[in-house]
């Protein structure tokens, strides 16, 4: 009964975040092109950036820190959104809204069915050693300093060319050109992921 | 008013990168294991967006390599949810530490 209430309250929380992610997306959307075209490097475009990378970097924070794998999975929800936004941000529209469908409302989705699946209580926990969070602290935070340092010591051949927005017919174009090998090998992936999916969760062997 | 430029971007990945690389070496459990490492694929989907944009813009490289990026971390999520399934039928439990069978 409880449990059942729990999941109740976790899929309608993220239905809210999805519904509220994906109106700010349009939003967002409806402006990139006037971002870029007119006003690049304008308090628009700084402050959108820095709002959108501070909530990723919040997420993804959220998402080490959180102890239960239920608020993993909304704090990975808020990753992958704002990820998304970035994109917007970068003129690479028709991508966010790919990242947005199959990430947001496919991936995690399926995510939460195995959280729902593979656990006797959702708020069940598995407490790590002392010992791996200092390794992992140690990692992770040596390999952040020596990547910042690196990036901001290096001097990249960008060019500030004014884009505009990716047309989805130059996509395809290209996807059915220059990419075909690879767009038809990640279709017989797909079928063959199907097939073995169904086959792995199978009820009777 | 300062410029946003690749390097901002390539910050922001690096930070996702650090996160999920931290979420996969702490979690016992599996399904957290998998989010660690659905971050640190998309911080590989922001670094080749940006640098396509700064880079190549109008070439579309970048945004196609990101394309087959999600594709793939869709498939891989299928199969390793099927796993971790299986193990919970087969264990009772997704600690990763008790899958130890076939340990010598």
């Amino acid at each position: 009964m409880f449990r059942s209430r729990f999941h109740i309250i976790a899929l309608a929380s993220l239905g809210v975040v999805a519904f509220s992610a994906q109106a700010l997306a349009g939003e967002v959307a409806g402006y990139s092109d006037v971002t870029h075209a007119a006003a690049s490097g304008s308090w628009l475009e700084v402050g959108l950036f820095y709002i959108v990378a501070a909530a990723a970097c919040i997420s993804a924070l959220g998402v080490c820190y959180s102890k239960n794998i239920v608020r993993m999975s909304v704090w990975l929800f808020g990753a992958l959104g704002s990820v998304s936004l970035l994109y917007f941000m970068l003129a690479a529209n028709f991508l966010a809204a790919i990242q947005l469908i199959v990430y947001a409302g496919g991936t995690l989705i399926l995510l939460v069915f195995g959280v729902m699946l593979t656990s006797k209580s959702p708020w069940a926990r598995f407490e790590p050693r002392k010992i791996e969070i200092l390794g992992a602290t140690v990692v992770s935070g040596t390999l952040f300093v020596c990547l910042s340092l690196l990036l901001t010591r290096a001097d990249w051949a960008t060019t500030d060319a004014v884009v505009a927005g990716t047309s989805m017919s130059d996509f395809g174009h290209s996807l059915l050109t220059t990419y075909l090998v690879p767009f038809e090998l990640a279709g017989v992936l797909l079928m063959i992921v199907m097939v073995g999916a169904a086959h792995l969760a199978r009820q009777d062997k | 008013m300062e410029h946003i430029g690749l390097t901002h971007y390539l910050i922001v990945s690096a930070v996702l990168f650090c996160c999920g690389i931290f979420t996969t070496a702490t979690k016992r459990n599996a399904i957290g294991i998998l989010i660690g490492v659905e971050l640190m694929l998309n911080s590989t989907g922001i670094n080749l967006v940006a640098f396509d944009r700064y880079m190549g813009p109008g070439r579309l490289d970048g945004q196609i390599v990101a394309l087959f990026m999600i594709v793939l971390a869709a498939a891989e999520t299928a199969l390793a949810v099927g796993i971790c399934i299986n193990v919970y039928k087969n264990l009772s439990t997704v600690d990763v530490d008790s899958a130890s069978q076939l340990r010598g």
